[in-house]
């Protein structure tokens, strides 16, 4: 259900590891394919009820995450990872409902970063850039 | 001005218009609490003289003419009744108002174990001795406006206009006589209508009269010599004949179901009758004032062979006296008018309550609750459908007769037929013993006696089996029992003596039922149960007790404040008063207000002990008591209306709620499946822009955002769809088709699926009337869904046609099946059970099927049948060939 991937040409920055858990193969793809390319090691994983050991397995540096997801929603999760052993790990939540109320509802679990799909390639690999520094 | 048809016609009209806002009128106040003067002896007593209908209006002087004096009977009976039977009617009263009569049928069943077939009895008669006298005043009608009608008018015409004055009537009576059923079946639109036709005809006769004896015949000293120059003057007295008249008007005006409806039900006040005791008789007299002039005046003015009964429209006409004619002709259309309303009224309550309705709960089975709206409805309904069957009967009696008869003549025979009531009501109001086997035998034997000798020879004349029936002559109808006299007072004689005969001798064997036992001494002895506070001798009662005891009824304040009023009044100043019988009396009026006399009246004794608490008493106490729970029950209904306006109310808000959430959810759900092909498209042209992406990456890219550009498409197209055959806008395109051929189309339009397909092409060979092209789209998306769903390892698809009520076609692969808890969710819209359908379409794929089959007139369900999905499509049988082979 994970696939990891060695960071691609243009690593010359800090190692760092991306976990993406994402169900669309295609936006996991085009994901998996930019974060790559800016020197990211990427994880992805597809499954909501899984996604707390992936998060456990891979000890990744940020997490993308999305909403919608089988099997466990993308609050419940970010809830379980803040509840977890790395309580303040990164995490940068996407969703394509965009809805207000989604928005505030992430925040209040302490969600990093929130944005909306579809995003432009440069603002999610700034934002996983900050998430990563911080 | 010169009086042509038509203008009459339109006089008519306004007139009953004016007649329709004078009834919205008296509703309206009354509705509003604010018909003090509707409610007064005034009106009561203009009411009550309906009893003057065409019959007396016309005819009176038609009788006049042909027997000189004798008409005055018909006046001298009701006169005796009002002033020398007040005792009689004031019981009467009393009991309607104590028992909540409705009719006259309603207080002979109710006085009798609150027996229905002696209701239906009474109301039977009621029926078959009125009809002919409603058609009696629709006759009058006709004949009035005949006078009036160009010469060669033929009857046709004026049967038309019959017909249109009962639909008239009708209409008016539906309006205001059965608008509510509370009340207790009083109408005060009718009454302010009727009160005021009252006025009317008076005025009329009264001019009419004023215009024979002032205008034609040089004041009233040349009156009487015209009289006695006439054929009028010359008439004898039969003692025998006048004697029946009286007593049979005498009854009719008790017993005559519009009499009676106005007399008792429409009551308000006992004490009105003390008014119309005097003013009554009055009104009569009034009404005969002129009879003899006009009828002296029209014999000796008019040509020989005119109709006596017309005289009072034909004499003003004959003078060119038009605007008079036309208030005479307004007199007797008030008159019949008047009548005909009252009386489809008081038959429409009675054949409704005792007819009707026992037939419609019988019919419905027990135990329905009595003040639920559709019973209300239904008596309602049958109240307005019983008025328009006694306007019909009476429009078809006119019309079968021919208006043969002399108006009096029928009236005559209406009074007769309803007079056998009286025995058994008067002897019921004041004799404990009558029984209901009695009033049955009775009054049954009268009716017998009065069809045999009054209706039938007017219904069948000439017919002679009537005269000797089976050759037997003393059975003939003119000479019952050998009885050759006079044919009125001999039926009068024989039907009411017979009568009260056969219920005296029934009542005197038959022993009363346990509920006639109850009954009887509520009718008979009436005015000892509802009669005032009693009197108190005091003296023993403790003041103490007396306090306690108002405390508990009246509350702690007002009793405290009742007392310590009556102490100050007998001087004793902060303290308990005596217990005076002034003080007793007072209290006991003052409690009545709340637990009603009779229980007031046994609480103070009970607590004086001054006077033994009787078994009247007690049952006066039931009684009493039986009003509050009615009162109470009333409350109570109200409160389980309000209760359940809240809960409808709480309910239609929980739907609003929801469907605001469903909407919403939706609203999200598509935002979702919009963005999810968009996020792909962006992020994938995004990387394009850029150059260091490999050749091989790029044409995948493309690829992938060629196949999301697809996807929204599909999307859209989907929810277009949707929203197309949610609202029904949805246009089909019914044609005969086989199913095998919409399989072939749908599996061919599929694609390479990967399945393999089993089917079964003779089951397939039926034919449906159903739009293919929908058709194919439902079974598409079934093999494309099993195509994506199914985890067998060699995926297959049955399909299975079966012909029983309907035609189904089920869809069955040999998958996992669907989780029992998800199966009420698939067709939903965006409903997806598992992340595979990510690639695939949005999840409104079985929502459109299933909106598609219910416009085709059929359906689509999940069926559990062992392993596997199925899902079964169900359409409609061809009407004419159900199943036809290819």
């Amino acid at each position: 259900m994970t696939d990891t991937t060695e960071p691609g040409p243009a690593s010359g920055r800090p190692p760092g590891r991306v976990l993406l858990i994402e169900d669309e193969p295609n936006i996991a793809t085009a994901l998996g394919f930019i974060l790559q390319r800016d020197g990211w090691q990427v994880s992805t994983h597809s499954d909501g009820a899984t996604a707390l050991d992936a998060v456990a397995r891979h000890a990744p540096t940020v997490v993308v995450l999305d909403v919608m997801l089988p099997g466990r929603s993308g609050f419940d999760i970010l809830s379980g990872i803040r509840s977890g052993p790395r309580p303040d790990l990164p995490v940068l939540m996407l969703t394509a409902k965009g809805q207000a109320k989604d928005r505030a509802r992430a925040e209040a679990l302490g969600v990093n970063r929130f944005m909306t799909k579809p995003f432009s390639n440069r603002e999610i690999l700034d934002a996983v850039r900050d998430l990563a520094a911080t | 001005m010169t009086l042509t048809f038509n203008l009459l016609v339109a006089i008519c009209l306004g007139y009953v218009a004016f007649l329709f806002a004078v009834a919205f009128a008296g509703e309206r106040q009354s509705t509003r609490g604010r018909s003090g003067w509707l409610r007064g002896p005034t009106v009561y007593t203009l009411s009550l003289s309906i009893y003057c209908t065409a019959w007396t209006f016309y005819g009176a002087v038609g009788y006049a003419a042909r027997s000189g004096l004798e008409f005055m009977t018909i006046y001298l009976g009701p006169t005796l009744v009002f002033v020398g039977w007040w005792w009689f009617l004031r019981k009467l009263v009393r009991i309607g108002r104590a028992e909540r009569v409705t009719s006259i049928a309603d207080i002979v069943s109710s006085r009798y174990g609150k027996s229905t077939s002696l209701a239906v009895i009474v109301t039977l008669l009621a029926v078959v001795g009125t009809t002919p006298y409603i058609a009696l005043q629709l006759q009058s009608i006709t004949l009035a406006f005949g006078v009036f009608a160009a010469p060669g008018t033929n009857a046709s015409e004026l049967h038309g206009l019959a017909l249109w004055c009962a639909v008239g009537l009708a209409i008016f009576t539906i309006l205001f006589g059965t608008r509510r059923l509370d009340m207790g079946e009083r109408h005060e639109g009718i009454v302010s209508a009727i009160a005021v036709e009252a006025v009317v005809k008076l005025l009329a006769l009264l001019s009419v009269g004023a215009f024979v004896v002032w205008g034609l015949n040089d004041g009233i000293g040349a009156t009487r010599a015209a009289i006695a120059a006439g054929p009028v003057a010359d008439w004898t007295a039969t003692p025998g004949r006048w004697a029946g008249l009286i007593l049979v008007s005498g009854a009719a005006v008790i017993c005559l179901p519009r009499m009676f409806q106005v007399l008792v039900v429409e009551n308000t006040d006992e004490r009105h009758l003390v008014t119309a005791s005097w003013a009554f008789p009055a009104y009569l007299m009034a009404m005969c004032l002129f009879v003899v002039p006009i009828a002296a005046t029209g014999l000796a003015r008019l040509p020989a062979g005119s109709n006596p009964d017309l005289f009072v429209l034909t004499l003003p006409l004959a003078e060119g006296r038009d605007g008079l004619a036309l208030l005479a002709f307004l007199g007797g259309f008030s008159s019949a008018t008047s009548m005909v309303i009252v009386a489809s009224v008081a038959l429409a309550t009675m054949l409704s309550n005792h007819v009707v309705m026992p037939i419609w709960l019988a019919a419905q089975g027990q135990g329905r609750a009595s003040i639920s709206g559709d019973v209300r409805a239904v008596v309602l309904r049958a109240r307005r459908i019983s008025i328009l069957a006694v306007l019909a009967m009476s429009y078809l009696y006119v019309r079968t007769t021919g208006g043969t008869a002399a108006l009096a003549s029928i009236g005559l025979i209406s009074f007769v037929g309803i007079a056998q009531v009286l025995p058994t009501l008067a002897f019921g109001l004041f004799w404990s013993g009558a029984t209901r086997l009695g009033a049955a035998a009775g009054i049954v034997t009268g009716f017998a006696i009065w069809g045999w000798t009054m209706l039938l020879p007017v219904l069948l004349p000439g017919v002679a089996a009537l005269e000797a029936p089976f050759g037997i002559g003393w059975l003939g109808s003119s000479s019952l029992f050998g009885m050759t006299g006079d044919p009125l007072v001999t039926a009068v004689i024989l039907s009411l003596g017979l009568n009260t005969f056969v219920f005296c001798l029934v009542s005197l064997v038959a022993s009363p039922t346990p509920m006639e036992r109850l009954q009887a001494p509520r009718f008979v002895h009436v005015f000892d149960r509802t009669a005032q506070p009693r009197g108190h001798r005091g003296g023993t009662a403790q003041a103490d007790e007396l306090l306690i005891m108002a405390q508990r009824i009246l509350g702690a304040r007002e009793a405290q404040d009742f007392f310590f009023g009556e102490a100050r009044r007998q001087g004793r100043d902060r303290d308990l008063p005596e217990t005076t019988p002034e003080l007793l009396d007072r209290l006991e009026r003052r409690l009545s207000g709340s637990v009603g006399a009779a229980t007031a009246h046994a609480m103070v004794s009970g607590i004086t002990g001054d006077a033994p608490v009787s078994v009247e008493d007690l049952l006066a106490v039931a009684d009493e008591t039986a009003h509050i729970m009615e009162y109470s029950a009333r409350l109570e209904a109200q409160s389980a209306e309000l209760t359940r306006t809240t809960r409808e109310l709480r309910e239609a808000n929980a739907k609003l709620t929801a469907l605001g959430r469903q909407k919403d959810a939706f609203l999200s759900q598509v935002s979702h499946e919009l963005r999810t092909p968009m996020t792909s498209i962006r992020a994938f042209s995004e990387i394009l822009r850029e150059e260091d992406v490999p050749e091989t990456d790029r044409a995948r890219y493309a690829g992938i955002i060629l196949e999301e550009s697809r996807r929204l498409t599909r999307l859209l197209d989907d929810l277009l769809d949707l929203s197309v055959l949610e609202s029904g806008q949805v246009v089909l395109d019914r044609v005969a088709v086989s199913l095998r051929d919409v399989i072939d189309r749908a599996l061919a339009a599929s694609g390479e699926t990967g399945l393999h397909i089993d089917r079964d092409p003779v089951a397939e060979a039926v034919h449906v009337e159903t739009d293919p092209d929908r058709l194919a789209q439902v079974f598409i998306n079934l093999v494309t869904n099993a195509a994506r769903y199914c985890d067998a390892a060699r995926p297959t698809l049955s399909i299975r046609v079966a012909v029983a009520e309907a035609v189904t076609v089920d869809f069955t692969d040999n998958g996992g099946g669907i989780e029992p808890d998800a199966r009420d969710l698939i067709f939903e819209k965006f409903a997806r059970l598992s992340e595979r359908s990510a690639t695939g379409r949005a999840g409104l794929g079985l929502a459109i099927c299933r909106e598609v089959m219910a416009r085709l007139g059929g359906g689509i369900a999940y069926v559990a049948v062992g392993r596997g999905t199925t899902f079964r499509v169900r359409l409609p049988r061809m009407v004419a060939q159900a199943a036809v082979a290819e």
